[in-house]
């Protein structure tokens, strides 16, 4: 079978303005710094990244810090009870249809994107690195939130 | 001269296996399509007896062992 496919690569990288979320995000996300993630139940760095983004969540979100960690799970129940078990305390949504996903086109699960109150992307991080990745997105996201 | 049938097919047989290669590119599963290859049974090291007697078969019959130690399942996440 032949089948042309493109090697994974971020088609929107830094610099770029990130698409619009799915409706059903529900928040407001408009002039706000953004922190957007990419998972899945099945993938477990992502699910070592949760408990880091409550905590990221915590301390930055009264400061104006917004993040939305994107599923791409194909389940939408599996999806549930990740969501369930985890409780995030930031808002989750389901990529129906990987509508999202294929657009950004992520280079690995997961990954995150800071984003800026202007909506452009300002910094990529694929995969989830324990401390090391907590550090540089505290670092970054507050160097967001100071700019005004 | 005339150049020999077979000559002329290897030939044609060549140019088109070359073509083939250069245009084809292997099928990749991208990073949010990986579902699938983390689901536990995608391990080949899921059935501890299963392995065990293939073990016990591989010593037996070719006096090798070992060799187990690459992980089969997983996302290939991060």
């Amino acid at each position: 079978m032949l089948l042309s496919a493109g090697a994974a690569r971020a088609d929107v990288a830094v610099g770029d303005l990130f698409p619009p979320l799915p409706a059903a995000t529900g928040t407001e996300t408009h002039g706000k710094v953004l922190l957007v993630d990419f998972w899945a139940s099945w993938c477990a760095p992502c699910k070592a990244s949760f408990p880091a983004y409550g905590r990221l969540n915590a301390e930055l979100a009264p400061r104006g810090l917004v993040i939305v960690a994107v599923s791409v799970d194909d389940d939408p129940g599996a999806y549930a009870s990740f969501v369930r078990r985890f409780s995030p305390p930031f808002a989750v949504v389901l990529d129906k249809g990987h509508a999202l996903v294929e657009r950004v086109r992520v280079p690995t699960m997961p990954t995150c994107y800071l984003v800026d109150r202007e909506g452009r992307i300002r910094y990529l991080h694929a995969g989830y690195h324990g401390e090391e990745t907590d550090r540089a997105l505290r670092k970054e996201a507050e160097l967001l939130l100071s700019e005004k | 001269m005339k150049p020999k049938p077979c000559l002329i097919l290897a030939a044609l047989a060549t140019l088109a296996l070359g073509s083939g290669c250069s245009t084809t590119q292997a099928v990749r599963v991208h990073p949010w399509e990986r579902s699938l290859l983390a689901d536990s049974i995608m391990d080949p090291g899921r059935d501890a007896l299963g392995s065990a007697m293939m073990d016990h078969v591989t010593f037996s019959r070719e006096a090798a062992t070992g060799g187990r130690g690459v992980g089969g399942a997983g996302c290939g996440c991060n």
